[in-house]
């Protein structure tokens, strides 16, 4: 920064420009604060009827019916599943597409793929759950082998989970692909010289070196699948279901707060304060999650450049 | 270089260069072998993610394409799913949209420029500032829609539900990106560009209005761009905010009271559950996905035109 080089300037609009740019930033600070007055006020009142242990560990969700039950458990485990799930289809998928971007394919193949993966990465959610919905249920249940048992609901959390999964796919694959092509070529010389292979080179060499990076890859994957909306809202149903069986109906907290934040409810009664006792802890965990994230994408980032 | 770096470096290439010499070895042909099946499952993986986009977009075209046609935009939403397109929707979106582009410009460029130009790294509000910008990229968009809704319709602002306050939400949405993105267009304009501006005895504020700002427009434009076409494509937090009500007039200013959007349309079409809605939905699928495709490749080429090398 050449900050240091000037003469210091008595011209008052410099410093009123000064301001004025330091005054977009802060809002992004302005932003985060709102977030939180905005989520704990209402949860502050929602945990002053609903003791705080029945939230977090009650087994029984339901808002709007009579009896009235506040246990949080049901759409956290269906939030919980459908990433699960989700996971475990973008996890290799992303992480081998990075290995193959970055190790094996050729710059013109890799100028053509990697947009093709960020157009991916660009489909709105709604037409994402749309193709969960009329395409993805339907294929599964006609492929649905019997052995495991019944065949996928209307609504189901094995869909969303796969449609989300192609969703966060090109999140693993573009982060991870950038921390390994972080690593120093002399890493992957060396390796060469001792009559290493491609493949010995790229899973015992890069991807150990690249490591902090792909599980920041992952991390910000999990908090992108726990706070999508659309695709649960429109695949996964809307039932309130203690399980990780992905067949089930099941929802999801997104869901909750999209379907109750829709309808007409009146401000101040409990179940519109549910709506941000759910936004609240959807917040507190995919903050946590993003800050592993970035603390982890900033250590892969210090210690190659 | 300090020395955890290269001891690090120094391990990582001594475990790779053990495992190599203990390996090294006995079968050279399953070295082959186990090489061409892992270039296999690297293809196959490649593939499916291609194959997902692929699906999803011929999967929109077939069940939509039976519903697309000129009607779609000069119809509204009506209760005869026959009778019923997107102009209402569309219009809301572009009215929605506009907003956001003329909010998150001059705010997004703004902080971008403060913070690669002004803050000095090491102060500690800086530091925050940006490590808040990362989260708040990543924040789950509904939870957008419930500050939104807290905020803007209610609360502080009491805007109600009218377009201005979608508008808002949007760009509080999309700012990190385009503030991420301008920072690295700026970032990338060389310093001896600067330094030799001062020299010649600009200003600060003059340096980066003539010479800075002109380098990273095509930068800045395609984050602004992409940012877009993220706000376009966004639904969850409007339906919190009021576009999800069944209207049937179109927007007419930033303050019209009920309007919808054009994904908020689809999905509402699509919660009818009825086969011709849904057909419909598909529909307006497309025309999104068309304006996006060709929004997103506009941007990757503005990027691959005019990405300079100093």
């Amino acid at each position: 920064m050449p900050s240091r080089l000037e003469a210091p300037s008595r011209r008052l609009g410099e410093k009123a420009i000064q301001g004025l740019l330091a005054l977009c930033a802060a809002i992004s600070v302005a932003t985060t604060t709102a977030i939180v007055i905005s989520l704990l006020g209402p949860s502050l009142s929602f945990f002053g009827e609903v003791p705080i242990g029945d939230f977090l560990f009650g087994t029984e969700w339901s808002p709007a019916l009579q009896p009235q039950s506040f246990g949080v458990l049901p759409i956290v485990v269906g939030t919980l599943s459908v990433t699960l799930w989700g996971l475990l289809f973008a996890i290799p998928i992303g992480l081998l597409s990075a290995i193959y971007l970055s190790e094996y394919a050729r710059p013109r193949v890799r100028k053509t793929l990697k947009p093709m993966l960020e157009v991916l990465a660009g489909i709105p959610t709604v037409a994402i759950g749309f193709f969960a919905f009329s395409f993805i249920t339907p294929a599964l249940q006609d492929v649905w082998p019997g052995f495991l048992g019944d065949e996928p609901n209307i609504f189901n959390a094995l869909a969303a989970a796969l449609a989300i999964g192609l969703l966060i796919v090109p999140i693993i694959a573009s982060i991870s692909e950038d921390a390994m092509s972080a690593v120093p070529d002399g890493l992957r010389e060396g390796a060469y010289a001792m009559g290493a292979t491609r493949m010995k080179v790229a899973l015992r060499v890069i991807f150990p070196a690249a490591l902090s990076g792909i599980v920041a890859s992952i991390v910000l994957g999990v908090s992108r699948a726990v706070g999508e909306t659309m695709v649960v809202l429109m695949a996964a149903g809307a039932t309130p279901n203690l399980t990780f069986n992905p067949v089930e109906s099941i929802e999801a907290m997104t869901a909750y707060i999209a379907i109750t934040g829709t309808g007409d409810i009146a401000t101040g009664t409990i179940e519109y304060n549910t709506i941000f006792a759910v936004g609240l802890l959807l917040f507190v965990s995919t903050l946590v999650m993003n800050l592993i994230s970035i603390r982890l994408v900033r250590k892969y980032r210090e210690v190659y450049e | 270089m300090n020395e955890s770096v290269r001891s690090e470096r120094t391990r990582l290439a001594v475990a790779g260069a053990r495992s190599v010499t203990l390996g090294l070895s006995r079968q050279p042909q399953l070295d082959v072998a186990k090489g061409n099946a892992f270039l296999a499952l690297l293809l196959l993986a490649m593939s499916i993610a291609l194959l997902g986009l692929a699906l999803l977009l011929i999967d929109a075209f077939v069940d939509g394409s039976g519903r697309f046609g000129l009607s779609l935009f000069t119809e509204k939403a009506s209760s005869l799913p026959a009778n019923a397109g997107f102009q209402d929707a569309i219009l809301g979106t572009l009215w929605v949209i506009g907003g956001v582009i003329v909010f998150c410009v001059p705010i997004g460029v703004g902080a971008a420029l403060y913070l690669e130009e002004y803050a000095a790294k090491e102060r500690w509000w800086n530091r925050l500032i940006e490590v808040n910008i990362q989260n708040l990229a990543a924040v789950p968009s509904i939870v957008y829609g419930i500050l939104g809704l807290a905020f803007i319709v209610r609360g502080p602002f009491d805007l109600g539900f009218i377009v201005l306050a979608g508008s808002l939400t949007l760009t509080l949405l999309v700012l990190p990106t385009v503030i991420i993105a301008a920072r690295e267009a700026i970032r990338a304009v060389p310093d001896s560009i600067r330094q030799g501006s001062l020299a010649l005895g600009a200003t600060r504020w003059q340096t980066i209005r003539r010479q800075v700002l002109p380098a990273a427009v095509p930068g800045v434009m395609t984050g602004v761009i992409l940012a877009v076409s993220r706000a376009i494509g966004e639904s969850a937090p409007l339906l919190l905010l009021g576009a999800a009500t069944f209207v049937t007039a179109n927007p007419t200013s930033p303050f019209t009271d009920g309007y919808t959007t054009l994904p908020v349309q689809i999905f509402n079409f699509f919660a009818r559950a009825q086969e011709d809605y849904i057909q419909l939905a598909a529909a307006g699928i497309i025309v999104m996905l068309i304006v996006l495709l060709a929004m997103n490749s506009f941007a990757i080429w503005l990027r691959n035109r005019y990405e300079q090398r100093w």
